[in-house]
């Protein structure tokens, strides 16, 4: 693979990544990140949309007309969602229920639209491919690590397994208590917050004036 | 009373922003400084209130089971259909008011066209759709009621992170954490703020 693809796979990783600097898609990223398992299952659905929406949009991108291309770009979109949610829906059923109305969502999701007026609009289709699939990966790599802090701190488990033992539980007489504070929605805002806090601690040229 | 209580469940109970994330991103954008902030909020209400009610009706006689043809369930196509209604009412919106109300335009000019692509309009109209299902909204007035509260309790939103971060400019923030790091830890704080609401019932 020559570098420059690479590079379209990798950037939107860390220093370009969608969630944390371009600041896109955050209305979903936050909703189903109480459990790690719905998260992975968003993330890769978002880039599975995103991926294909950019292939898509790249082909077109010298037959559509600028004027009408906001609402070729939502038809597609639509018509990839319908796809996966049905997909979702045909499979894992009960990952479809807890994310409910949020994959709906992914056609608004700035995310994709955002990479395919950005990118695919002007690019060929293999580096749109690579570049869907780079933002969706690091879109899902943001909602894995909050996930990870929710279901850890917030009910004790990962993946639904419990990794503190019964016995530390204060009911069971022990000291340690979950933190129910994290099943809500407002701390899933103050984990991003603190993200976003190390990462521009570590990459100092993001950081704003 | 039921109509009252959904009316403030969806502005403090059910807000857009603090419980559902709904409309982050030109949350975020947008909430630099008041008056933009409320032009954007106007924008959004109204859309919102309209498109709810329009988007209630099509999945009332269109969409439902049974609703259309006998025996055809045709609610795999709620995306398509509300994105669309969204999509061609906001264009619509832009033109009448270029068209009546140049003054107007200018103002808001700029946010109409991204209303489209705003997640609080989508998902408020999911919601519905959601609701119709659980019984919680039964008629076309209710529908109308939700879209406009669900408005509103966007527009507060924006409005007080807007004047916050016109406050935060002058204080000693983290180079770090300065933008919208700290957007999203007051945004977090404001919305355990308002989990004071949730449970109250009229």
């Amino acid at each position: 693979m020559a570098s420059k693809s690479l590079k379209n796979l990798t950037a939107p990783l860390s220093g370009n990544n969608p969630v944390i600097v371009q600041i896109l898609g955050i209305c979903s990223a936050l909703a189903v990140t109480v459990q790690l398992k719905p998260a992975i299952v968003m993330g890769l659905s978002v880039m599975v949309v995103t991926a294909f929406s950019n292939l898509v949009m790249s082909l077109l991108r010298n037959g559509v007309p600028s004027r009408i291309r906001i609402i070729v770009q939502l038809v597609v979109i639509a018509a990839l969602v319908i796809l996966v949610d049905q997909v979702l829906k045909a499979f894992v059923y009960d990952v479809s229920k807890q994310l409910s109305v949020y994959v709906g969502l992914i056609i608004t999701n700035c995310i994709v639209m955002g990479r395919v007026e950005a990118f695919a609009l002007q690019n060929k289709p293999w580096d749109s491919f690579l570049d869907g699939i780079g933002n969706g990966l690091g879109y899902a790599a943001i909602l894995v690590i909050i996930a990870f802090f929710r279901e850890l701190l917030g009910s004790g488990s990962l993946f639904g397994v419990r990794l503190i033992p019964e016995s530390w539980y204060i009911a069971e007489g022990g000291v340690y208590s979950n933190c129910g504070l994290m099943l809500f929605p407002p701390m899933a805002l103050i984990i991003v917050g603190c993200i976003i806090w190390a990462h521009r601690s570590f990459n100092k040229d993001l950081q704003e004036k | 009373m039921e109509t009252l209580n959904l009316f403030i469940s969806s502005i403090f109970i059910d807000n857009m922003v603090f419980a559902f994330f709904f409309g982050m991103c030109s949350y975020i954008a947008v909430s630099k400084n008041v008056k933009t902030a409320l032009g954007l909020g106007l924008a959004v209400t109204f859309v919102q209130t309209m498109t709810v009610p329009l988007n209630y009706l099509l999945n009332e006689y269109v969409l439902a089971p049974d609703a259309l043809v006998e025996g055809v369930d045709l609610s795999f196509l709620t995306f398509i259909v509300f994105i669309a209604v969204i999509a061609a009412f906001v264009q619509l919106v832009e033109m009448v008011v270029e068209k009546f109300s140049p003054t107007l335009y200018n103002q808001l000019g700029i946010f109409l066209p991204l209303i489209a692509v705003n997640c609080a309009i989508m998902g408020g109209s999911l919601f519905m759709q959601q609701m119709v299902g659980a019984g919680e909204i039964n008629n076309f007035g209710q529908s109308v009621v939700y879209g406009l509260g669900s408005g509103i309790g966007w527009w507060i939103a924006i409005v007080m992170m807007a004047a916050i971060r016109e406050r935060c400019t002058y204080s000693n923030i983290p180079a770090a954490l300065k933008g919208p790091g700290i957007a999203f830890i007051i945004t977090g704080l404001l919305g355990i703020a308002f989990m004071i609401f949730s449970g109250i019932q009229l």
